[in-house]
């Protein structure tokens, strides 16, 4: 319910809080300190990696060991750092973009950020409970139900759970987007920010059901005996490939799209300009939403799909450059004759161009599919994807970390640490991975856990992990950064860069809980920045001041989440011991208690859907008088 | 925005009552993106089941052809589109602000539905005699997946449907409660459509 933002709360009233609140500004925070640990254990995971490969014949990682860090290490940073990060920014942006009290599900966005949780913390307890999962982040059925133990079982049973949490975020991204802009708010009137969003979105609601059936085809035949990728059964492990694919591809343009809406909101701030070709960029972005369905089998162009489709397919793959190549230009052209301030998101923004843009002619090279066959799993693939995900993604979210920082905790992250950070991060980054293309293209496999001396790989692996310490070294700045911008908690004001022009910018620091006193009246694209230009710099309201409607707290989505959670054990154990049982897991102990656990966690999360059903959910009104309190308060405070 | 009163008095009940509040619309938009996720599951189900079609480890499986029969189909078909329709009369009267037909309605819907679920479980249980079960054959594993994933959905929704006659009983009609009936017929509509699909593509080109 409403509190005031002066009340000092407990301990315990404050997780409980955190643990049913359905304010976006709250789940942008869960989904950033979540997210945020998983990128710090799949950093800690990729260091590991690069210690084994700093030098031939090493044995810190033993092979299977080897294996397991490097499918968590993948896993953990698309599913669980990269996409939950990216949500952070997006629930913490959007509603306050288009004018929103709050996003139009708010109930699934709690749901959405604890399925993920959960997911996740289910795929790290396998390093706990008897060896991660080993083949791969791509999971390829052949090497997948192979895996011997229930490595594999924490990677589908995590996913799945995670996954479903993703599928429920997009789906209210959407609607969101669609039905609760404020009065004014065209769709070409929308953010980048905003609209980057909403693509991606619609990406997840279409590539998040094909990634669901494929680890339902394989959770089936690991645990309850099917035969889908069982050949001897007349399975075929090619559909893993399709289906992972189908999802897999439009994955990455989930992920780098919203990057480039961040991007696209820093070019513009900082360059003090509009953004150039605003709805070529929105052609651009759509566009390369639609033909990211249509390229995924340049994944799979040596699987032997024959010489038509691989030219189908890297005829596809190569027009996506034509989208690209539009956003590269308008960026180049938003700075052109702009009076740039050099901030810490601007340079990380600065730096994105020439890396992305590398990243994104390595990949032309590999749509060319007959060349592809030499890059296949090679560590020239490694490069090419780190180029993009790094350098594009990994680029925005630190970028955006600084930039939104003000927005969702009312302090600024240090500039002279973070312009540190963009150093080390910049300089380590492309240390590491340009000396992987040469890498790859002189023959080193791709994971592989060591190498012989004397193939001349010895120099340029040195070179790569030392990239990578300098990396964490600044990660690590990273964290002080944050740990002393918490501690000091130095309040900002409103519109603490100064510059800001969308209208996000025109609220007070820290947001009330309701985000708008008033619905305001958008009156052209950049709203702030037209109402500092051509009105007295404050928006104007489209509604008088009345009581408005407000969603209530609730821990159903905790529970349901952890129904499932307790459901995925029961699922996993099932098999043990079974004569049906695939081979991996047929020679384990019989667990009689799997199914009883499956039951219990499955009918907790079913009850707890019905509850929410029978219910009725009304939610509050934050009356007239609460917010003309608060915003005489914020009139005192301004002077 | 107005203060919106849920309970809207006969005289003003509008037209559209399950997009009359902001929640409404929410749910009408959100549910339809949902179903166009739900159509991406499927449509990667028939793929699956249309890859491993006829995929069997030995001679002595028995395949499409031989295993279904068109009349038990048809049947099922008629009953899952009827319910359909019922549920058309349901949201009528519920446009129309009449209670209890709408509850009428729905109650025959469920009932229909529920008749296609025995049928289904009865087709199971013959396949089950034949020797075609989920861990016979990939073909028999597809097969189960994609009609399975048909037959839960028929079932949450019968579950779905009773919770809402048996909640809404007291609460009666209002533009809240009209808003959840509605995005049951659409998820109802939407499994026949999926049936549909299964007629065709698993029943009526299994048997050619």
């Amino acid at each position: 319910m409403a509190q005031t933002s002066a009340q000092k709360k407990g301990v315990g009233s404050v997780i409980w809080e955190y643990l049913t609140t359905v304010d976006h500004k709250k789940i942008a925070i869960l989904y950033l300190i979540a997210g945020g640990f998983f990128f710090v254990l799949g950093g800690i995971e990729a260091m590991l990696i690069r210690i084994q490969l700093a030098v031939p014949n090493n044995d810190f990682l033993s092979a299977g060991l080897f294996n397991e860090v490097i499918t968590m290490h993948g896993t953990t940073m698309i599913f669980l750092a990269a996409m939950p990060l990216l949500f952070a920014f997006m629930n913490a942006t959007v509603p306050l973009q288009i004018g929103a009290r709050d996003v139009a599900f708010p109930f699934l966005n709690s749901l959405g950020v604890w399925l993920f949780i959960f997911g996740g913390i289910f795929l790290n307890l396998s390093w706990f409970m008897g060896g991660a999962p080993d083949a791969g982040w791509t999971s390829y059925a052949s090497l997948s139900i192979a895996s011997p133990g229930h490595g594999i079982d924490f990677y589908a049973l995590g996913l799945q759970i995670s996954g479903a949490g993703t599928l429920i975020s997009g789906i209210n991204f959407v609607t969101t987007i669609i039905t609760m802009r404020a009065p004014g708010m065209t769709y070409m009137r929308m953010p980048l920010m905003t609209w980057t969003t909403l693509v991606a979105s619609v990406l997840i609601v279409f590539a998040f059901p094909p990634l669901t059936i494929g680890i339902f085809l394989l959770m089936f035949d690991r645990m309850f005996g099917s035969n889908f990728f069982l050949v001897e059964a007349g399975g075929n492990t090619i559909i893993w490939e399709h289906l992972f694919w189908i999802f897999g591809h439009p994955e990455v343009y989930i992920l780098i799209l919203p990057a480039f809406g961040i991007f696209s909101e820093i070019f513009a701030t900082f360059a003090r300009k509009r953004l150039f070709g605003y709805s070529a960029m929105v052609f651009a972005t759509v566009l390369i939403g639609f033909y990211g369905f249509m390229v995924w089998a340049h994944h799979m162009f040596t699987v032997g799909l024959g010489p038509v489709a691989n030219a189908i397919f890297a005829v596809a793959t190569m027009a996506i450059a034509v989208p690209t190549g539009i956003k590269i230009f308008n960026w180049i052209a938003t700075i052109w004759g702009g009076s740039i301030e050099f901030t810490t998101p601007m340079l990380y923004a600065l730096a994105f161009i020439p890396s992305f843009t590398m990243g994104g002619v390595t990949g032309i090279m590999q749509a060319a599919a007959p060349a592809d066959y030499q890059y296949h799993d090679s560590y020239f693939i490694v490069a090419h994807f780190h180029y993009v995900i790094v350098g594009g993604v990994v680029f925005a979210l630190l970028a955006g970390l600084h930039y939104y920082w003000p927005l969702m905790f009312a302090t600024m992250l240090n500039e002279k640490l973070g312009k540190i950070t963009f150093w080390l991060f910049f300089f380590g980054f492309h240390l590491t991975f340009l000396i992987q293309h040469f890498l790859g293209l002189w023959g080193m496999p791709r994971r592989v856990f060591t190498y012989l001396d004397g193939q001349g790989y010895n120099a340029a692996n040195m070179i790569s992990t030392a990239g990578a310490f300098l990396m964490a070294v600044a990660v690590i700045v990273l964290v002080v950064n944050i740990i002393m911008t918490i501690a000091k908690n130095e309040r900002v004001g409103m519109d603490p860069w100064g510059d800001g022009r969308t209208l996000e910018w025109s609220l007070p620091l820290p947001v009330p809980y309701y985000n708008f006193a008033q619905i305001p009246l958008i009156r052209g694209l950049d709203p702030y920045w037209v109402e500092k230009k051509e009105g007295n710099g404050k928006m104007l309201p489209s509604e008088s001041l009345t009581d408005f409607h407000m969603p209530n707290n609730s821990i159903l989505p905790v529970v349901m989440s952890l129904g499932l959670f307790i459901a995925a054990f029961g699922a996993m154990f099932f098999p043990d011991g079974k004569d049906w049982a695939i081979d991996a897991v047929s020679g384990l102990d019989p667990k009689p208690w799997a199914l009883p656990v499956l039951i219990i966690g499955l009918g907790t999360t079913f009850v707890a859907m019905g509850i929410r059903s029978w219910k009725d959910d009304l939610g509050y009104y934050v009356k007239k008088e609460e917010v003309e309190k608060d915003l005489e308060e914020l009139e005192r405070g301004g002077k | 925005m107005a203060e919106m009163e849920y309970n809207v008095p006969t005289e003003r009940w509008p037209a559209h009552p399950e997009t009359a509040t902001q929640e409404g619309k929410n749910k009408f938009v959100g549910f339809w993106t949902f179903l166009a996720g739900e159509t991406a599951l499927f449509a990667s189900l028939f793929a699956t089941y249309l890859a491993l079609k006829d995929s069997v480890p030995s001679d002595d499986h028995m395949l499409a052809s031989e295993l279904f029969h068109l009349p038990l189909a048809f049947v099922m078909t008629m009953l899952l589109l009827t319910s359909s329709l019922t549920s058309v009369y349901a949201i009528y009267h519920m446009r129309n602000n009449n209670f209890q037909k709408m509850q009428l309605w729905l109650g025959i819907t469920v009932l229909l539905g529920a008749g296609f679920l025995a049928l289904e479980i009865y087709e199971f249980i013959e396949y089950y005699g034949y020797g075609h079960t989920f861990r016979s054959s990939a073909f028999g594993s597809a097969f189960y997946f994609l009609i399975g994933t048909h037959g839960f959905h028929v079932i949450v929704g019968l579950i779905w449907a009773v919770l809402l006659i048996l909640r809404n009983a007291k609460r009666g009609l209002s533009v809240y409660t009209a808003a959840k009936v509605n995005t049951f017929a659409l998820y109802w509509h939407f499994i026949d459509v999926v049936w549909v699909f299964i007629f065709t593509i698993v029943y009526l080109l299994g048997v050619l």
